[in-house]
């Protein structure tokens, strides 16, 4: 583990020792205490990228084990009960525990690098942030250790059927109030590290795309995670002391649930791609060996996206049976975000253009993200589509869908990521063969898995089934065979490429070792010390090298 | 395994084949968004596999320097909300036509139960009809045994397929006893939620004769896999004569909840209530599995308080995944709950009357 | 780490060394929601887990409040870092209105839309017996069509929720003349007004619990009194819990000027403590009209 960061006060020789100062080696944090009660931003940081990958691993489990229940028709291993348990559980700790906190981590580990601060702004809070997600996750996962199971209701907890649920359900809940207090309390941190602690000369459009994206994204999750709070506090009541907000005979209605829910779920969706988006636009243009191309307007977008993200919540009700005008409305705008999105995908291809490219383990990610995710975001406009949607609401046309967003998008990125900032990070670089392998690997098998799944959706299989007609067994089989195969790369990167890099085994990374890479974090040695920037560094006009 | 008519096909890859205009409606429109999108695709990966390819390094390219064009961004955010004006604007017409659900010749009720379907007809012809749908317990016990015997209408076979007339407008309405299910079926182009408390609706006029599936889509708790729709659409005169035997049938059928039974006859009842209905996770010997409770030898089946266990099948036991079976006849309730209290190693020799039911259902 | 710069001058920005506070805070916090989820079902140690969890929780926290404002007394707060303490309490304030923007939201949701679909005459087939009339409180045709819920009366403006409302209103204005006597300099005039601020507080929730306990005893509306119910006691349930919080957080800023604490340029402290105070002001007034009026 030590070789993440070196010891404290033990970086190798770092020329041009512009960046940091470290004359306060005496108490320096050493053993558990470094990452126990860590207040730095980049420990913390590995702290979330591992917490994050576990619960990958524990999530992955969970899809696999719905993948070999579905390999054929007829229930091999688990009961109805179980696999719903399972469905839902997965659901949950890719959303809340793999995804979220990865980019959590990310923003820890590089928002103060590229904004040329020396922390985050309030690094004790950053610190329970973290920690707050364990006792969160110890009760999620432990859930299916409590009388009755764990919640099986979907992700989404739908009222009523939340109210049927036994006491893991509020064990659940509380999970998530939990898993709300530390997105919220690490969402102001970024927020005003962002805002205030910036390095003189790095103007809000000066900054990297990166920490725009986190900072929109930020402002969308202080903004509907207390939504969600509410929304289960509510099915908390109603299940314990005698509310009806979801229950008719009371004169409350099980959709409202729904609507409240989704409009903390819907730009949750977005919460989980913004920040990938910011990778990409950090990795593109290193690559391309060219700067990106409409920075303004990335912004702009980022922005639209966020703000219609508000607006378009009831596309996932459309089977609810909402008026002719609630319909149409939530169609329209839906449909509108494929704007500010394409110019986004635009703007990577026309940074791209002209470029003069290589194509390292990051970009070949970032091109993979871009590919596959734009056939996610297709399928996207395809649901948004009222009249189509009565057909594919609920079935795995809609699983297809977003797995392509989530999986090849968010976790591409994040995989992007890895690859790209890793040798910053740990002070090694990654093997490229490797990374092609798991980069290849993934991507092949990828689409294996879910690329059926829009077959059998359109043929009307319901998701959330453990089993299901004949007819639909050779695609099914395909996407288990698939699932293995991605599960298997994933395996292979832990242990051939995390693994070795956590080790500092490999060469050594120099401090930039992208040629064109822009950003402050390469004017710090690899790994990155333990202090940077403690006194704010003096920035050229790009505000992305520092003048010394 | 062959292909079902009127449900899911052997790797069929689109939408089913429509038997309704707005089926058909749904179908063009997907295989429009497919050309537009793949279009759209194509254009726009060519163009970056075009640079991928050219403009590589390894080749020699050296990076120009342009960063921005006001004119360039101006247009791919224009052209995009154009080309999304002209998809809104044929689904727009769709959606109208969809929830345009008025001047019904025939409306019916359709309740969601965990986990079966209640259809009630309310209005045209057959008004009065009503009766329960559920998946054959044989395909539910297949299901089971984790190695199903491939057959074409695997889960989807019913005991009482819902009856409709051919080319006329049949109005659905739904309802849900307990949670959220949806009911839909896919040649017809419908899906509709059926929300507790809430009734919804939504409309299909059948074109062909046939057997349409479908199945229950939203997750409704343990069983939701198992809850098809089969419709059945026949012609108006085979319309007419179902009517007429059902309506026979059912006046046949009609139980006087007051009528004071003998054991046997109520045992001999019974079984079938409860092969129907419990079996499936109480189990044929009443040995229950897992969580679920077994009824042999349970305390509270042999108890002389008949009330206790009414209570149970008339408001279930959520919390221990019970659902409420008030749904079924009050002759229903009391065989099955005497069948219960005189199989397997249980002989209390209680009888339960119908008369018990209609009292604790006050 | 770089606690001790240059003594006299704050750093430029403070960064706290490894703290034990929050691995502690968390671990608190775990016994509250292990506790919680099992009281609610019912099991009796549930209780001691919650409360010794929110005990510990407590406890800690009041270390690192202790931690962060010896910092902030020792001078290694650079105005930076008041900065800081000023966007994040904003945007906290913000995501506090998002809360309850889900609770009115439920309640808006419930009058305009599903009420009136219950009552409406298609679900007649369902609820034949329904009248959608809000807050319609007799039993059996309320807003409750399952006939599940017992009669009551409803809770008006008068007197107490007006009584609340001037209460809440001047005691904002008692904290105002505190602040500007704190910035003039006046530290025992500010310290009279703070505890006048913090009484206001205490006895509006003191005629909260008396409303409450009147509802429940006299008009028969409780929290099961259908969405009527629901709606109304989660909306000022939760107010009241933040006038309490509120009120916590002035009264040891009150306690601190008494310790001599804040100078009449630099107490965020202070300031903080008001934002909120003044969020849960407005939050009253929404809660006055839509809750109480209409
Ligand atoms: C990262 C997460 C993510 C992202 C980014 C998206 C992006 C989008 N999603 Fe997705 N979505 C989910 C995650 C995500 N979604 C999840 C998790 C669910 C299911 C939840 C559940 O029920 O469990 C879901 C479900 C879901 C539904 C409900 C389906 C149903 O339940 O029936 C709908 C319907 O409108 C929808 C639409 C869209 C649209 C229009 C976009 C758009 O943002 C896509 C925009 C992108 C493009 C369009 C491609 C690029 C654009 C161009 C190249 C420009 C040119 C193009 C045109 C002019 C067309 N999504
Ligand atoms: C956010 C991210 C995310 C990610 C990354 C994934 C990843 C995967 N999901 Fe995901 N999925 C969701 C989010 C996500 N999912 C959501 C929100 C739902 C909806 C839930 C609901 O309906 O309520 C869903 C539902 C869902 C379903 C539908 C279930 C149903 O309807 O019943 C299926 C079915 O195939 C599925 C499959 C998969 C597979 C095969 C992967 C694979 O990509 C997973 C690959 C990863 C691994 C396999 C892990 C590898 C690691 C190991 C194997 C450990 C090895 C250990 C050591 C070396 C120590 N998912
Ligand atoms: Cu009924 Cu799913
Ligand atoms: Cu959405």
């Amino acid at each position: 583990m030590s070789a993440v960061l070196p010891p404290h006060g033990v970086h190798g020789g770092h020329a041009g020792d512009h960046a940091h100062d470290d004359h306060h080696d005496h108490h320096a944090p050493t053993g558990w205490r470094r990452w126990v009660f860590a207040t730095n931003h980049k420990d913390i940081g590995t702290l979330y990228l591992l917490f994050s990958f576990t619960m990958l691993m524990i999530g992955g489990i969970l899809a696999l084990c719905i993948r070999a229940e579905l390999f054929k028709p007829g229930l091999q291993f688990f009961n109805p009960e179980l696999f719903n348990q399972f469905t839902t559980m997965h659901g949950l700790i890719m959303v809340f525990g793999a995804i979220m906190p990865a980019f959590v981590g990310f923003a820890n580990w590089m928002i103060p690098l590229q904004i040329g601060a020396s922390d985050m702004a309030f690094a004790r809070m950053n610190n329970f942030s973290f920690w707050l997600m364990i006792p969160a996750a110890i009760m999620l996962v432990s859930s299916f250790f409590m009388p009755g199971g764990a919640p099986a209701a979907g992700w989404t907890l739908y009222a009523p059927l939340t109210l049927q649920m036994g006491p893991s359900m509020d064990a659940g809940i509380f999970a998530m109030h939990i898993l709300g207090a530390s997105s919220i309390m690490g969402s102001i941190n970024i927020i005003v590290t962002i805002l205030n602690m910036r390095a003189p000369g790095m103007t809000l459009m000066k900054m990297p795309m990166f920490c725009w994206t986190w900072l929109i994204t930020a402002y969308l999750l202080i903004a509907v995670m207390p939504v969600l709070a509410g929304a289960i506090t509510m099915t908390l009541t109603d299940r314990h002391f005698g509310t009806a907000f979801f229950n008719p005979a009371g004169g409350g209605d099980p959709i409202m649930y729904q609507h409240i829910f989704w409009f903390f779920g819907h730009p949750e969706v977005y919460i989980m791609i913004l920040p990938a988006f910011g990778i990409i636009s950090q990795i593109v243009p290193a690559f391309a060996r060219k700067r990106l191309f409409g920075y303004a307007s990335m912004v702009y977008a980022t922005a639209s996206i966020a703000i219609l993200s508000f607006i378009v919540w009831a596309h996932h009700m459309f089977a609810t049976g909402m008026p002719v005008t609630g319909q149409l409305f939530f169609m329209y705008a839906t449909m509108l975000i494929a704007v500010p999105t394409g110019v986004k995908i635009f703007n990577w291809l026309a940074t791209m253009w002209r470029g003069s490219m290589t194509f390292e383990v990051p970009m070949l990610w970032a091109v993979g993200f871009i590919f596959v995710f734009t056939m996610g975001g297709f399928t996207g406009l395809i649901c948004a589509m009222a009249p189509i949607d009565i057909q594919i609401q609920d079935t795995y046309y809609v699983v297809a869908h977003f797995h392509y967003v989530l999986v090849a998008g968010s976790l591409y990125a994040l995989f992007a990521g890895v690859y790209y900032w890793g040798p910053k990070w740990t002070g090694v670089m990654y093997s490229e063969l490797r990374g092609k392998i798991h980069f290849w690997g993934s991507l092949i098998f990828f689409n294996i898995t879910f690329f059926p799944m829009h077959f059998l959706g359109l043929a009307g299989m319901p998701r959330r089934y453990a089993d299901y007609p004949m007819q639909f067994t050779d695609f099914n089989q395909i996407a288990s065979i698939g699932a293995f195969g991605f599960g298997f790369m994933q395996v292979y990167f832990f242990l051939f490429v995390v693994v070795p890099m956590m080790r500092g085994k490999g060469q050594p990374a120099p401090q930039k070792p992208w040629e064109a890479a822009e950003g402050l974090e390469w004017e710090v040695p690899s790994p990155a010390p333990f202090h940077t920037f403690e006194e704010p560094p003096k920035l050229d006009a790009s505000a992305t090298r520092i003048v010394a | 395994v062959n292909d079902l008519k009127g449900g899911p096909g052997v790797n069929q890859i689109n939408l089913p084949e429509p038997v309704t205009t707005i089926a058909r409606d749904q179908m063009w429109l997907h295989n429009f968004m497919l050309i537009v999108c793949l279009v759209i695709f194509v254009a726009v990966f060519g163009v970056m596999f075009y640079s991928i390819f050219k403009h590589r390094k390894s080749k020699g390219a050296v990076s120009a320097n342009f960063h921005e064009s006001v004119a360039v961004e101006i247009a791919w955010t224009v052209v995009p909300f154009l080309i999304v004006i002209g998809m809104a604007l044929p689904a727009t017409k769709v959606v109208v036509a969809m929830k345009d659900t008025t001047n019904a010749d025939l409306t019916i009720k359709a309740t969601g139960y965990q986990w079966k379907w209640g259809y009630d007809y309310i209005k045209g012809e057959g008004e009065g009809i009503g009766f329960l749908a559920t998946l054959d317990t044989e395909q539910r016990e297949a299901s089971n045994s984790g190695n199903p015997q491939p057959v074409d209408n695997y889960l989807l076979k019913v005991d009482n397929p819902l009856v409709v007339p051919v080319d006329k407008k049949v109005r659905i309405i739904t309802t849900a006893n307990d949670v959220i299910h949806a009911w839909m079926v896919p040649a017809f182009g419908v899906k509709q939620d059926a929300i507790p408390g809430f009734v919804r609706d939504t409309w299909f006029k059948a074109e062909k004769v046939g057997d349409y599936y479908g199945q229950c889509a939203e997750l409704c708790g343990k069983e939701h896999a198992y809850m098809p729709i089969h419709v059945k659409v026949v012609s108006a005169e085979d319309y007419a004569k179902w009517v007429d035997g059902k309506k026979k049938e059912m006046a046949a059928k009609a139980d006087d909840p007051s009528k004071v039974w003998e054991q046997a006859a109520l045992v001999a009842r019974g079984e079938k209530v409860y092969a129907a209905n419990c079996a499936v996770c109480h189990k044929p010997d009443g040995k229950g599995a897992g969580p679920i409770k077994a009824l042999d030898a349970s305390a509270l089946v042999l108890s002389d308080n008949h009330l206790e266990q009414i209570q149970v099948l008339l408001n279930g036991r959520m919390d221990k995944g019970m659902p409420a079976w008030k749904q079924l006849s009050d002759t229903d309730i009391a065989a099955v709950i005497t069948y219960t209290k005189n199989s397997w190693s249980n002989k209390t020799g209680q009888t339960v009357q119908p008369a018990e039911i209609v009292a604790a259902r006050k | 780490m770089s606690a001790a710069a240059t003594p006299g001058k704050a750093p430029y920005y403070f960064v706290p060394g490894p703290s034990r506070h929050p691995v502690m805070a968390a671990i608190g916090l775990f016994f509250v929601i292990l506790g919680a989820g099992q009281w609610i079902n019912g099991h009796g140690w549930g209780m001691y887990s919650l409360l010794g969890g929110l005990a510990f929780w407590a406890f800690v926290l009041q270390a690192w409040f202790r931690d962060a404002i010896g910092e902030s007394e020792g001078g290694l707060y650079s105005d930076r870092i008041d900065v800081s303490f000023r966007w994040s309490m904003g945007w906290f304030i913000f995501s506090e209105v998002m809360f309850f923007a889900a609770f009115f939201g439920a309640l808006y949701w419930a009058r305009v839309f599903s009420v009136p679909s219950l009552g409406s005459l298609e679900n007649s087939l369902l609820w034949p017996d329904f009248k959608a009339i809000w807050p319609s409180t007799a039993a059996g045709f309320t807003a409750a069509p399952g006939g599940t819920v017992e009669a009551f009366s409803t809770m008006g403006p008068w007197p107490i929720p007006t009584i609340n409302t001037a209460l809440l209103l001047t005691s904002g204005i008692t904290l105002t003349i505190a602040h500007h006597a704190l910035i003039a300099g006046n530290r025992g005039k500010t310290i009279a007004w703070m505890w006048i601020t913090v009484l206001l507080g205490a006895t509006f929730l003191g005629f909260q619990a008396y409303e409450y306990h009147h509802a429940y005893s006299e008009l028969n509306l409780k929290l099961s009194s259908g969405i009527f119910g629901s709606t109304f006691y989660m909306l000022t349930g939760f107010h009241g819990f933040h006038v309490c919080v509120g009120a916590l957080m002035l009264l040891f800023i009150t306690i601190r000027l008494m310790k001599g604490h804040f100078t009449a340029d630099r107490h965020f402290g202070f300031e903080g403590a008001a934002w909120y105070w003044h969020f849960v002001d407005v939050v009253w007034l929404g809660l006055y009209v839509v809750v109480y009026w209409m």
